[in-house]
């Protein structure tokens, strides 16, 4: 099995890496470039924790091959803050209580950040299907779609 | 921070402070079971069995050992043998012997330099089976004639002439259970049956693991209970449980399934087989839903008698649960003593058995039992007070225990708070939201125990006045704030002066895992123990210094003050005065406590739901969801609402779509997220939650165990929601759109 | 494993022909990985189509049709306002395909050669009168998108075949489409049912009708049947109730985890009904 040479930019810095064929995106920033900050709960696109963009599109990255993303834009949980600065949904995710075991969080806010990227209103019902294929086991959800409401509310008052 | 409108007498107990570990967990930076690498680490695979029940007759692994790169291979032969009991159990469970006992039961592993080279390696692995009869379904499991699962496996309480899959009894009771019916108006009888469902915590199981040719090792692991942990995985390898170091990572939610072992011993086998190189072991999706926790299966028939305007006379519970193909996995006892716990009868006779089953071993899950027993015990109750014409909520209350009343399991109720929490939700405006056609509402009660068990917290008071907490319950829901906020309000400083970190096995005396919702009650009582006793010595120091008698020096707001005939003598003493003298002063500060902790305070909840069916499909809608529930003292009030939230939407799951389906092949048919349903964001309102505090005498600061009554009320609640909703009772889980249809259609037939 | 990435429909049906084992094509990729992972289909020989120029386009064609690039995702399908107004069914199919993170990826020509018989953009793609452009080592033809699934994960593309276009009809005047499934949760799950109808209105009667079901058979059906009952009509009770009998008539379901025999039928009866109502007040202009 020969791996392929792949040349990407993750949350803004170049990266070189080999990838088997085999391996998905997720396996490839865990294991070759070590931001385990993208869980894999499924490997089966199903919970969303593996949650990244591509070239700013929102996508499960289990179901990105690692050499499909030569010369691509890659954005994770772990670029999501300005340096130390917290974006207002991991400083709301905090504030709400929106997490108990952490384990969903990266890829949901992941995935709300591609939300209030697109959509600075989103309604509540809104958030909830956008939400649908981030499972979170702990909650109920009810924190996490307060917390998506209140960053969006902030961050249309900062504009 | 501010604090709830809650009055209390605290500064900082009750108020929503940030989470200690919130900045890691929202950077990605929390590292959990799979996030650990380690030099010369290794990555294992699994191979299981993809049959329900097989005889193992001959296992090949020498393609698999002849590929380069792959380091040891292992099966049952490489474990040690004439274990007993649980301990049995347990390895057989990580590992079959001759046969393999369910889908998905492991046979073999194997240890590699890559995850895919380690994949491709299992795949050559070749196991030839004998395929036997299997039985899956419960009902099916405790016939005479039914596939026997294993010989030899009933315990003493088993009479002869048993069906052979029936290996455990249970009865006990109290009162006179004749007398009772006979003084009821209205006596009903019916049988309920809950499908098998899976805790399903999002994070998989993983571990790295380490051990060496001379029995020592350590093991980085996503567990509930590093003791536990080591002390299973210690009695399945045959080694010492003091050789081997157990540091818990962080938890990616466990609910119960997480408190025993699994493909841990695996990879411990498949270190010591590499020589001694670390190896990584993570479960798929698929290896988790088949071959760890799932919940036990229940058939249980209920017979209560009430008087016509609502009082309980009698009950009469008999259940019959599978928990896999091993003694002691189901919770039948506990689902018997949680079913009547509610409520003051005077006569009430449980009856229990539990069945061998080709399934896997079942873990507890969130208030094991009591789900199935409330979905029998408060559907009847519904049932009955609709026959009757009597306001559901008001005959819980009428029957509701409190303190004295003996309990239907056997003790006397201390102070407990259902009487409180059921007039709470009497007085919720969510009661007097108008319903529309096809919409129904239904509520239940609920009931834990609650546990305490054995705890061990250090503390140390550090050189510039801030305190660093150890202890061993792994946090999975905040516990670490709860903890911080209760040494903080006990030391009189501030909640971000005080680090609580969760340590290894060798860093305090055994730890019960963080189950039982005992972590805050538990945990917490020895903390704040641990820091009395540094308030002790503290004051010790200073009245040292100031040479006055220890007992004239009192503690207040952080600092020692000296009281009594000294009182204004001398300028109080701050903690970080003290810690940074301590050294001059006597040496290290700390406190530590450790217990059997007791004084744990029940648990009751009530669940009000509205739900709307859609009458052409059978599909439920939750409109409406009201959790109601005593946290004796909610510490940190977000994380209190937090396990009302999360465990009504587990029950909200259970009641709806979730369920073990078995082809018959007796092969898991959907261990997928895909068809394993789980509740998501779009399904569900907001969770309306109210916190009833009625403080428990057993605890400092009044904590009663949150973590588990809340999954208990939603599988009645939503059944007498969606009965009322559609005229159809429905008395098997899950409600799933096709049950429900075809239950509004064998309605509509008459 | 080997990964290519062709730059043309010619190089992929080159290296698909001197391909050794297991060949998939990748479109979207969402189908693909997921049984790479789950070890049901690990391909020798994976040929990734999403560089080849046009493949990302949706195009409006002289007659008034549209073609559609095979990597276009779900997600990109959704933002197309002029598509969306004129095959709203098609589109509400597609965008019903996994969750938010599934339709950045997903795509119409993987939903529709994964095989599915529950493949939820298939029936109004059917309804539509959709085509597909196939190339393969014998040159380019054109097929109707009911005759590429076979059976369960199975196509009747030969060997070496590639679907490289997917062509919709000119939506025309007083035209409505609609497609609906049934799933258990609010989102996330596969169709146990799934039906989609296009018609055209000549004033209030429905001139011509095309009704598609999935999940119901071995693969997604075209339903003859249902749309005689409808043409003619005003979508009257009576007309309603004889799509309701013809559509059930149609379908074949099994049991399986995701639901029985009866309650697909059940389904399939009371989805027939509200996907012709949404249909025909969209042709009326009376919905979105």
């Amino acid at each position: 099995m020969s791996k392929i040479h792949v040349s990407a930019v993750v949350n803004g810095d170049p990266v070189d890496f080999l990838a088997d064929p085999r391996e998905s995106l997720l396996d490839c920033l865990r294991d070759q470039l070590g931001l385990t900050g993208s869980k894999e709960g499924c490997g089966t696109g199903d919970c969303g924790a593996c949650s990244v963009t591509v070239d700013g599109v929102l996508v499960c990255s289990c179901l990105v091959l690692g050499v499909e993303a030569e010369g691509k834009a890659i954005g994770t949980v772990e670029g999501i803050s300005q340096g130390s600065t917290l974006h207002p949904l991991q400083r709301k995710f905090i504030e709400h209580a929106a997490l108990q075991c952490g384990f969903c969080t990266p890829g949901i806010l992941v995935a709300a950040k591609a939300l209030l990227d697109q959509n600075a209103s989103p309604t509540e019902t809104e958030v909830r299907y956008w939400l649908a294929g981030n499972l979170c086991r702990c909650t109920g959800y009810d924190k996490i779609v307060r917390a998506v409401m209140d960053a969006a509310s902030e961050m249309r008052e900062a504009v | 921070m501010a604090k709830d409108e809650r009055t209390t007498e605290f500064r900082l107990i009750g108020t929503r402070p940030n989470r200690p570990d919130g900045l890691d967990k929202v950077t990605g930076r929390a590292r959990y079971g799979a996030d650990m690498t380690l030099p010369g680490m290794l990555f294992a695979a699994v191979v299981r069995s993809p049959h329900a029940h097989a005889r193992i007759l001959k296992i090949d692994a020498s393609a698999a050992l002849a590929l380069e790169g792959v380091k040891a291979v292992v099966t049952r032969a490489d474990f040690p043998t004439g274990l007993t009991g649980e301990d049995w159990n347990l390895q057989e469970n990580s590992m079959a012997g001759d046969v393999a006992l369910y889908d998905g039961h492991a046979v073999a592993a194997v240890a590699a330099t890559s995850r895919l080279l380690a994949e491709d390696a299992a795949k050559l692995i070749k196991v030839d089976y004998e395929v036997l009869p299997h039985v899956i379904d419960v009902d099916d499991a405790i016939r005479p004639d039914a596939p026997v699962v294993r010989t030899g496996a009933a315990d003493h309480s088993v009479p002869a002439g048993a069906p052979p899959n029936v290996v455990k009894c249970v009865d006990f009771g109290h009162g006179d259970i004749e007398a009772g019916f006979a003084a009821a108006d209205l006596v009903r009888e019916q049988t309920y049956k809950t499908e098998a469902t899976h805790q399903g915590y999002i994070e998989p199981h993983a571990c790295v693991a380490q051990l060496g040719a001379d029995g020592k090792g350590e093991m980085w692991v996503c567990t509930q209970g590093q003791w536990y942990i080591r002390r299973m995985c210690a009695a399945v390898l045959g080694i010492d449980a003091s050789g081997l170091r157990v540091t818990p990572s962080e938890i990616g939610g466990g609910f119960g399934g997480k408190t025993i072992i699994f493909m841990e011993p695996l990879a411990l086998a498949l270190s010591r087989k590499a020589g001694g190189r670390p190896v990584k072991l993570v479960m798929s999706r698929s290896d988790v839903l088949r071959a760890t926790g799932p919940t036990a299966s229940a058939s249980m028939d209920v017979k209560l008698g009430m008087t016509k305007d609502g009082k309980l006379t009698a009950a009469k519970v008999n259940f019959r649960m599978q928990g896999g193909a091993f003694l002691g996995a189901s919770p039948v006892g506990e689902a018997l003593s949680c079913a009547l716990a509610c409520y003051d009868i005077p006569a009430v006779q449980h009856d229990g058995v539990e069945v061998l089953a080709n399934r896997p071993k079942a873990a507890a899950y969130r208030a094991p039992g009591s789900p199935m027993a409330a979905f029998a015990v408060e559907s009847l109750l519904d049932e009955m007070c609709h026959e009757l014409g009597l306001d559901p909520l008001d005959v819980r209350l009428k029957n509701a225990v409190h303190e004295g009343v003996k309990a239907s399991y056997g003790p006397t109720y201390a102070k407990i708070g259902l009487v409180e929490v059921l007039e709470a939700t009497k007085a919720h405006p969510n009661l007097l939201a108008k319903l529309g056609p096809n919409q129904g509402r239904g509520i239940a009660s609920g009931f834990w125990f609650n546990h305490g068990g054995e705890t061990s917290v250090s503390l140390a008071i550090g050189e510039d006045g801030t305190v660093t907490v150890s202890a061993g319950t792994p946090d999975i829901g905040g516990s670490r704030a709860s903890l911080a906020l209760m040494v903080a309000e006990t030391l009189g400083i501030e909640y971000e002066a005080v680090r609580v970190n969760i340590v290894e096995t060798g860093a305090l005396g055994v730890n019960e895992p963080s189950h039982g919702s005992r972590a805050t009650f538990a945990t917490g009582k020895a903390a704040v123990e641990a820091a009395r006793q540094a308030i002790g010595e503290m004051c010790r120091r200073a009245a040292k210094e100031w040479g006055i008698e220890e007992e004239a020096v009192v503690w207040k707001d952080g600092a020692a003050m000296p009281a009594g005939p000294n009182a204004g003598k001398f300028p109080p003493m701050t903690i970080a005065e003290i810690g940074a003298k301590m050294g001059g002063t006597g040496g290290p500060i700390s406190g530590h406590h450790e217990t059997n902790a007791e004084g744990v305070g029940a648990s009751f909840g009530a669940h009000v739901v509205d739900v709307e069916v859609d009458p052409e499909t059978g599909r439920t809608t939750i409109l409406r969801y009201l959790v109601v529930q005593d946290a004796g003292r909610a510490i940190h009030p977000a994380y209190v609402e937090g396990q009302y939230q999360g465990g009504a939407v587990q029950g909200i799951g259970w009641a709806l779509n979730e369920e073990y389906v078995y082809g018959a092949n007796g092969r898991l048919q959907n261990a997928v997220f895909l068809d394993y349903r789980i509740p998501v964001a779009s399904d569900l309102p907001m969770i309306d939650t109210v916190i009833v505090e009625v403080p428990n005498p057993g605890h400092p600061y009044g904590v009663r165990g949150v973590g588990e009554t809340g999954i208990t009320p939603p599988l009645p609640a939503i059944a007498n929601a969606v009965a009322m909703a559609t005229g159809a009772r429905i008395r098997s889980l899950p409600l799933s759109p096709p049950k429900v249809l075809a239950a509004i259609k064998a309605k509509g037939r008459g | 494993m080997h990964y290519h990435k062709p730059q043309t429909f010619e190089d992929a049906i080159k290296i698909a022909a001197t391909a050794q084992g297991v060949t998939r094509f990748l479109a979207g990729g969402t189908d693909v990985l997921v049984q790479l992972r789950a070890g049901i289909v690990t391909p020798d020989t994976l040929i990734d189509l999403k560089l080849i120029p046009g493949v990302r386009d949706i195009v409006r064609e002289a007659d008034g049709g549209w073609t559609i690039g095979i990597a276009v995702s779900g997600a990109e399908l959704g933002r197309h306002a002029a598509l969306v107004a004129e095959w709203p069914g098609v589109v509400e199919g597609m965008n019903l395909v996994g969750s938010t993170q599934v339709q950045g990826r997903a795509t119409l020509a993987g939903n529709l050669c994964n095989g599915s018989p529950a493949a939820d953009s298939v029936p109004g793609l059917v309804a539509a009168g959709a085509t597909v452009s196939v190339v393969g080592p014998n040159g380019t033809r054109k097929l109707a998108v009911e005759n590429i699934p076979a059976s369960p994960g199975r196509t009747h593309l030969q060997p070496g075949e590639i679907v490289a276009a997917i062509h919709l009809p000119p939506r025309g005047v007083n035209g409505g489409d609609a497609y609906l499934r049934f799933i258990p949760r609010t989102e996330m799950d596969i169709a146990v049912v799934g039906c989609a109808i296009s018609l055209t209105l000549d004033g209030d009667k429905i001139a011509t009708a095309r009704v598609a079901l999935g999940a119901v058979a071995p693969k997604v059906i075209l339903v003859a049947e249902a749309a005689a009952a409808l043409i003619g009509t005003t979508l009257d009770d009576h007309a309603v109730s004889a799509l309701q009998a013809a559509a059930t008539a149609a379908a074949q379901p099994i049991t399986d985890r995701r639901g029985t025999v009866e309650f697909r039928k059940d389904v399939t009866a009371v989805l027939a009904a509200r996907t012709a109502r949404i249909a025909y007040a969209r042709a009326k202009g009376e919905a979105k």
